[in-house]
Formats: structure tokens, sequence, C-alpha cells
């Protein structure tokens, strides 16, 4: 299989290298249905059941190569090929614009075969070098498609920072696989649970945390995340989504296969994860409400999510280590699924936001508005994926969120005290999460597509073409399913999360989660229902009258204007004064001068402290110190060439010095 | 009968409002409307023709739709002593809080889609104290599934009568959080004042000031539901076991009118807090439960 999808891939970037540029988006969409049909066959086999096991010889470097697709990497292969079709479905007619401006166009379009073919090999491949070499593949060609926009500074700004955060995570990544190899002699996966089920278990818990920081990076966890917000917000719309809805996802899958593969004390992760992921889904939610740029504000949703996700990780770990089935179900499931619906609701989101800006032609949340009357479709999917986002039924977001809870309060009741402490917290957290995101959404809905415009555009605002919108409708379609129909998703669930807590069930989780569900699905279809049954009623009992459309009333002020609505900025004043302190908020103000002021602007800037505090105040020292070296790079090729046979020479006498080193030391060994 | 609860609900919600504004009359010394007068007002304005700004889209006609609904669903989970709610199943808690956020999410749009500053300036700060009020109803919810160790309403309220007397004590507290939490969710004293004239000063109110007619009857009677919804949650909390209703109805018709008495009293004695001490006053009741919390946790004999 894997080698079948590795000669489509290069066929069909052949294929677009030597065709036109118009062409590129449709060769593409052929590449990704072809590649999505093979791995999803198999994946699906993998999901009810049937693992897929391959083993290719990588010669004499890779060693053999074993493919492993179990019921996890099904899951999330067949998440990752569902939103990255869907990208290429809205990327294709997004990229229209572009047409004959960039000539950067193919080269994207080759980058988005070979990025989603990695995805896959990520997903599959179980050998350390392979599965190193295919990361190093998947971060470039995000890189690239990244900064297609390359001519903008800010665009190169952000791609760079985006570069040399992901090339930190792999060398993390690359320490603690090359570790386990080093001493175990193997590049197989299965070689680090051998390995770290030899050695005591705090060098385990090194070894993990090692993973985990690495693949927290990629995830975006708190405080690795700073690279995220720049990248999704500088990104082609569907770039952005493929980027939030799975590419993230690749740090979640590597750490929860590395909690399987690792041989460590379940209950000591679990707590890091909780801990680790509370603080991301709070703080990613607080920064995201004061954010004015759109795509800026849905980046910090999804460390928002990947906070729900981790916490789901983290109490499925403690319930693998406290021997509780129920709560290590619930978790992973609920975990598991909510990776899935973030990847459904983001990458709609990003569609929406990229549509709004090719419309538009700005991203600043306080100059839209009034756009639900020139582009309702667009609306409507827009607020469908916002109460997804907010966890509200008869969403999706809701049951994986509801999983969560159900495990954190079966955990409560179950757990010593320091479990039941940390999960009350956890419970006030997700709380505080949602209550946050119903904020943020509000104001994201409320002010970019209510109202009256905030500003005048010259161009004619329209609802976007249906190949536009087409696939925000198969979003919303699997968006409705999850939330009208949980049961079934369950079902499907049963096998991937079960291979966390093979061992210590016998089924009875999900039985009993299926049956809960199955009572939600029931009220969610009432809540419709009577929805339904209030307007019929309204209906009738306004058939006789006359509908009567007024101005707004505006507490008799009589020449209301659109300048006089809230804008996004006054809608979280009040709130952005109460969390204060944990925010940098960069503000221009001019001043009033004279009886009769000439205009003057206020702008506010919000900034990331955690950002402050863990990149630029590094930065800045080390800027200082290499500031004091500088002299080395002093322009003068003579230099550079006198440093070339320095280091030459320098590496010439090592070698013969460990030689003399090495003989001298046996020689004393000898004696 | 697993209707009846819902039905009595329905009931309650038609004197409640009357009885909250009959003892407000009495303390100030007036004579005061009767209390079914709240009703008749809402029955004048479902027979009304609706009135729509220009500036609204379909969001605003479908908002309070979608409040009432939400409400309504939200009382199908209320239990009543041991019987279940109409709907019943683990953590239908969790379910009840974001249904509610559902009504809140549309009621929230409806107002910012008028385009009107000051609906924005409400729907603003009922944004804000719902997030703020959200953890204390789910830690005070979780202390109750701690104490009992089961995860749904009726679940749980069945078991805490099968504590010893200290698990009245904390009923008595609970009843104080979710009495507190009614009047952030409601908008009512000391958080918000529904008399006040002033737009400025307003919260749940400003945000309803372009609804009319039938909308706006359907808007105040959920407020009646809620608050009829909350006191069951309470009436809950000391309903004694058994299956007797001669003995169960009296009992929650008068912990509703209590209820009603107490949000009357405190409406006339408290005056409103300023806009910039809601915040304050919304975490001390997160304190509170967290108090909650930790009496159950000695009650079981966690801590050691």
């Amino acid at each position: 299989m894997s080698i079948c999808i590795v000669l489509i891939t290069i066929l069909f970037v052949l294929l677009i290298s030597f065709s036109k540029e118009a062409w590129s988006g449709n060769i593409a969409l052929g590449a990704v249905l072809v590649n999505t049909g093979i791995s999803s066959w198999v994946a699906v086999n993998a999901v009810i059941g049937h693992s897929y096991l391959e083993i290719i010889n990588g010669g004499p470097v890779f060693g053999d190569i074993p493919i492993r697709v179990d019921a996890l990497s099904g899951w999330f292969i067949l998440m990752m090929n569902f939103t990255v079709l869907t990208g290429i479905l809205y990327g294709r007619r997004y990229m229209k614009l572009y047409e004959n401006k960039s000539g950067m166009i193919s080269l994207h379009f080759a980058c988005y075969i070979i990025n989603h073919t990695s995805m896959i090999g990520i997903f599959i491949v179980q050998n350390s070098l392979a599965f190193l070499y295919i990361w190093e593949i998947m971060a470039l060609s995000s890189f690239i498609m990244v900064i297609f926009e390359y001519k903008k500074p800010e665009t190169l700004k952000a791609g760079l920072n985006f570069l040399i955060q992901s090339h930190i995570c792999i060398l993390l990544l690359t320490i603690g696989l090359i570790w386990v190899s080093s001493h175990t002699d193997s590049y197989d996966f299965n070689s680090i649970s051998t390995y770290s089920a030899s050695v005591s278990p705090a060098i385990s818990l090194i070894l993990y945390l090692y993973f985990f920081i690495g693949f927290a990076i990629k995830a975006g966890f708190v405080p690795f995340h700073t690279w995220l917000p720049y990248a999704h917000s500088i990104a082609p719309a569907h770039v952005s989504g493929v980027m939030s809805g799975v590419m993230i996802k690749l740090g979640i899958f590597g750490i929860l296969r590395m909690l399987l593969l690792v041989n460590q004390n379940y209950l000591i992760i679990g707590y890091i994860i909780l801990i680790v992921s509370l603080i991301s889904g709070v703080y990613g939610v607080a920064l995201a409400i004061v954010q004015h740029n759109l795509k800026k504000l849905l980046a910090y949703h999804s460390i928002e999510n990947i906070g729900i996700i981790g916490i789901g990780i983290g109490i499925g770990a403690i319930g693998i280590g406290t021997k509780n089935p129920f709560l290590a179900f619930a978790g992973f499931a609920g975990s598991l699924l909510h990776t899935l619906n973030h990847s459904l609701f983001k990458s709609l989101l990003f569609y929406e936001a990229g549509t709004i800006y090719q419309t538009i032609h700005t991203l600043n949340i306080d100059s839209m508005g009034g756009l639900i009357k020139k582009m309702p479709q667009t609306a409507i999917l827009f607020i469908i994926a916002a109460m997804a986002i907010c966890g509200l039924p008869p969403f999706n977001g809701f049951i994986s969120e509801f999983l969560i809870y159900l495990g954190l309060f079966d955990g409560v009741h179950s757990g010593s005290l320091s479990i039941t402490t940390i999960f009350i917290l956890s419970i006030a957290g997700l709380a505080l999460i949602g209550g946050l995101a119903l904020l943020c959404f509000t104001k994201a809905f409320g002010i970019i597509f209510l109202g009256q415009a905030r500003s005048h555009f010259d161009n004619e605002i329209n609802e976007s073409e249906p190949s536009k919108l087409f696939p925000g409708y198969l979003i919303v379609f699997f968006i409705l399913i999850i939330g009208l129909f949980p049961q079934w998703t369950m079902r499907l669930l049963i096998n991937p999360a079960g291979v966390f807590t093979s061992g210590m069930t016998d089924g009875f989780p999900a039985l009993k989660i299926i049956s809960n569900l199955q009572s939600i699905s029931l009220v969610a279809w009432v809540f419709l229902l009577a929805i339904a049954s209030i307007w019929t009623i309204k209906r009738f009992a306004l058939r006789n009258k006359r509908m009567v459309i007024a101005p707004t009333w505006s507490c008799g002020y009589s020449e209301a204007n659109s300048k006089m609505q809230y804008t996004a900025s006054s809608y979280v004043r009040s709130y952005r004064k109460l969390i204060g302190p944990f925010l940098i908020m960069n503000k221009k103000e001019g001043e009033i001068k004279g009886v009769f002021s000439s205009p003057i602007h206020s702008q506010t800037h919000p900034y990331d402290k955690v950002e402050a505090i863990f990149i630029d105040f590094p930065l800045k020292i080390m800027n200082k110190m290499m500031a004091r070296v500088r002299f080395i790079q002093n322009g003068n090729m003579r230099h550079y060439i006198l440093y070339g046979v320095i280091f030459i020479t320098i590496i010439v006498f090592i070698s013969l010095l460990s030689g003399v080193a090495a003989y001298l030391f046996n020689l004393i060994k000898q004696m | 009968m697993p209707g009846l609860v819902f039905i009595l609900i329905i009931l309650t919600s038609f004197f409640f409002t009357g009885i909250v504004i009959r003892t407000k009359s009495i303390f100030s010394g007036r004579k005061g409307p009767g209390i079914f007068q709240p009703m008749k007002d809402i029955g004048r304005l479902l027979q009304k023709e609706n009135v729509y700004s220009q500036t609204s889209s379909f969001i605003f006609k479908i908002a309070p739709d979608i409040y009432f609904a939400s409400v309504l669903i939200a009382i199908m989970l209320i239990p009543f002593g041991n019987q279940k709610g109409i709907f019943s199943f683990d953590g239908d808690f969790v379910f009840f809080a974001y249904i509610l956020a559902v009504g809140k999410f549309f009621s929230i749009i409806g107002a910012l889609d008028t385009g009107n500053s000051l609906e924005g300036m409400g729907a603003s700060r009922e944004a804000l104290y719902s997030f703020l009020a959200e953890p204390a109803f789910f830690i005070l919810m979780g202390s109750l599934a701690l104490l009992t160790g089961y995860t749904s309403f009726a679940d749980i309220f069945n078991g805490i009568h099968f504590g010893s007397y200290i698990s009245y004590a904390i009923g008595t507290l609970a009843s104080f959080v979710l009495v507190l939490i009614a009047m952030i969710e409601n908008s009512r004293m000391p958080v918000d004042d529904p008399k006040t004239h002033l737009e400025l000063t307003m919260i749940h109110e400003v945000m309803v000031l372009d609804n009319s007619g039938f909308d706006l009857g359907l808007i105040l009677h959920a407020t009646n539901l809620k608050f009829a919804m909350y006191g069951a949650i309470i009436a809950n909390l000391f309903l004694t076991p058994g299956k007797e209703w001669y003995f169960s109805i009296p009992i929650f018709i008068g912990v509703q009118i209590l209820f009603a008495v107490v949000v009357g009293t405190l409406e006339s004695f408290i005056a409103r807090f300023r806009m910039s001490h809601n915040p304050q006053f919304i975490f001390t009741i997160t304190s509170i439960s967290l108090l909650i919390f930790f009496a159950v946790l000695l009650i079981l004999g966690k801590y050691f």
C-alpha cells in the first residue's frame, strides 16, 4: 500500500510540474482523492478491528521499515483524509484569485500532495529514522505552503518563525529516538517499549517528557504555542484549515503513540498532561477573545481545543494509572472524538474566514459588520461551526466535551483525594473554557455578520460561488451527524480508544456511554422539535398580523449610524479589564489638542505574555551575547577563508589526537 | 409519572414573578398588582404584532424561539424527588448547563443583530457574567456528585437523602448558591435591576429593547420559567424520599413560594452593585461552591 501511495504522489507531482498552472488545483484534487481512497480503505479496516502490517526493506540505512496501521492510526488517518479533502476542494477555488500573479501555485499544490502523503506516513511508519525523515518532509512542505504570499514581509517573518520552531520540535524528537536506538540497535518503534521497560522508571519518564515536549511544540500546548498564531494567520485559508485541523494533531498523535510505547508511570504522566492542558485551554481561549484579527482569533482557539483534547488524554492516563476502566475509556474516547470534531469545525471556520478575506480584503473584525445580509450561506456555515466549537448541543463539539465531563465526574467520586481535587478544578476549568468560548464566538459572529457594516468597501460584497461553499456543507453534514447521532460515532470509537484500555475493560464502559449518548441524541431531537413547534406556533399566532419594519430603537437619538454600534473591542472591554494582569495590550493613543481637536486615533494591539517571557526575553539576551562575537562576521572574504582553514585544521588535529589518545588509553589499560 | 414535575414547573412559572412583585410592593408599602398580573401582561404581548428592526436579520427573528425552547428542554431534565425527569441520564446536568448556554448564545447574538450600541453593551455584560457564573454551578454539581457517588440529577437528589443530617446542611449551602446563580442567570438584584429606568445600567432588559409583541412575550415568560426551574432544583434538595405525592407536591410549592419571597425580599433590601463590582460578587459564589466541595471532602473523611 505504502509504495503505491508514494508512487502515485510522485506521479502527480510530476504531472503538476509539467501542466498548466490553472490545472494544478484539479490535479492535486485527483491525487488527494486517490491517496485518500487507498489509505482510507486500510484505515477503515483498522478502525473496525483488522490491523494492517507490512514490512518494507529500507536497505542498509533504514533497515526494515515496519508499516503498522492499528485502530489509533486508522482513526487519525480517516480524520486527516477528510480535512485534507475538503481543504483541496476549497483551496482549488481559493487559489483561483492568485492565478497568473505569483507563479507559485504549481509548487503550492505539489507541496499539498506531498504534505498529505507525509502525514499518512507519520501515522503508519514505525521506524525511527524513516519517521524523522517523513516528519522533516512534512515540516518543509508545510513551510512552503505557509509562505505562499512570500512577498509580504510579515508572511516571511512568521514563516521563518514556524520553520525554526518546527525544527526545535524535530531536534527533540531526534534526540529521543536516537537515544533509544543507540541503546537497542534497532529503529523499530517496538524497541522503545523494550528499552523503557529495561531502564528505571525515572529515566523512562524523562524519555517520555522528551517526546512530550517535542510533540507539544507541534500540537501547540502552552508555552510551546508561540509559532501557531503567526503561522495560522498568514497562511492561505485552506492551509490554515488543514494546519489547524490536522497538522497540529500530529503532535497529539505522537503524544498518544508514545503513551502506548514508553513504559511509564501513567499516573504521573496523566497529572502532567492534565495540568499543562488545563493551562493551555484556559490561556488559549483567554487570549483568543482579545484578538482583532479573525484568523489569529481562530488560531488561539486551536490552542484552547488542544487543551481540551489534552485534558481527555490526561484523565485517560490517570484512569489507566488507577485501574479505572470507565475513566480511561471516557478520557481517551473524549480526546479522540474531540480531535475529530475540532478538525471539522476549525477547518470550516478557517475556510469561511478565507471567504470573508477574499470578499472584503481584511481580517480585522472591527471593520466588518452586517455581512449576513450579503453572504447568508457563509453566515449559516460560520454560526454552526461557532456553536460547535463552543461545545453547544446539538452539535458535535458538545459530544466530545460531554465524554470528558463524564470521565471527570466519575473520577471525582472514585479517586483519591488528590485526584478528586484536581478533577474538580478541571471541571471548573472546562466550564470556564466553555463560557469564555461563548463570549469569544458571540463576539466573532455578532460583530462580523450582524448589525451594520462598520466600514465602506469599494468592491461589491456577494455570496461566494457554490463550489466554494460545498466543502463547508460537507463538513456541516458530519458535524450534524456526530451531534445528532453520537451513538453511531461512539461505536466507531470503541476500537481506537480500546487500544489504550485493552486488558482492563470488557466493553462495559462503552456500552454505558452509548446508552447515555442515545438519550442525548433523543433530547437533541426534542430540542429541534421544540424550536420548530414554537416557530410554527408563532407563525400561526401572527398569521393575520402585519409585520412592521422600523428603525432600531436608539433611545431617543435620531441620527443613529453604523459608527455608534458596539465594536469587537468595546464588546470585550470589561473582560479585558478583568483579566488585565494576564495580558499585554500595546496601546497607541493620540492626544486631544485644543477645543476643536483634529481627528485623533487610538489603537490597541494584544500581545502574548508567554511569548514575551519565553521567546522574546531569551532572544534579547542571546542577541546581546552574540553582539560580542559579531566581529567574526566582518564581511571580509579572506577572513572567511581563514576560518575555513582553521576549521579543517582543528578537525584533522582532533581526529589525529583522538587516535593518539586512544592509543595512550589502551597502553595504560594494558599496564 | 415523569411529566408531573414539568407540569408543576410550568404552573409555578405562572405566579412566580407575581409573588416576587407582590413581596416587593408589600415591603415598600404599596398595594401592588395581583400575583397573576405579569402573566396577563405576557398574554397581552402574545397577541400583539412584532416590530422588527431594519438592521436585523433572520437571527433576530429566530433567537427568541430558540431561547424559549432551550429553557423548556432544560426544565425537562429536572427530576422530582426520587422520580426522574422526562429525560434522565448520566451527566444530564452538563447537558442542562449547555442547553441553557445555547439559549444565551442566541439571546446575545439577537441583541447584537439590531446594531444598537446599548444592546451590544447588554450583550457584552450578559456574556461576561454568565461565563463567570458557570464554574460555580459545575463545582456545586461536582461536589454533590462526590457526596452521593452519582452523576445524574435524579440519582444525586435521590442519594442526598440517604446520608446523615449533615447532608441537609450541605443542601442549605447549596440552595444559597443556587439562589444566587438564579439571580445572576435571570439578571435580578444585586447584579442587575430589571426595574431600572436607565439603559446604561441594565443587563438583560437592555438586550431586549428591540424585541416586541410575541417575541417579547416569549422572552419574558422564559425568565419566569427559568425562575421556577431553579426553584425546582432547590426544592429537590429538600423533597423527602418516598412516593407520596400529597407530601412532595406541597413541599415543592412551598419551597417555590419561599424562593419567590426570598427573591422579593432580597430585591427590596439590597441595592444593585456597581457594574465593576459584579465580577467580584460572582467570584464569591465560586468560592462558596468550593467551600461546599471542602465540606463534602470533610464529610466523606477524605481529609486526614
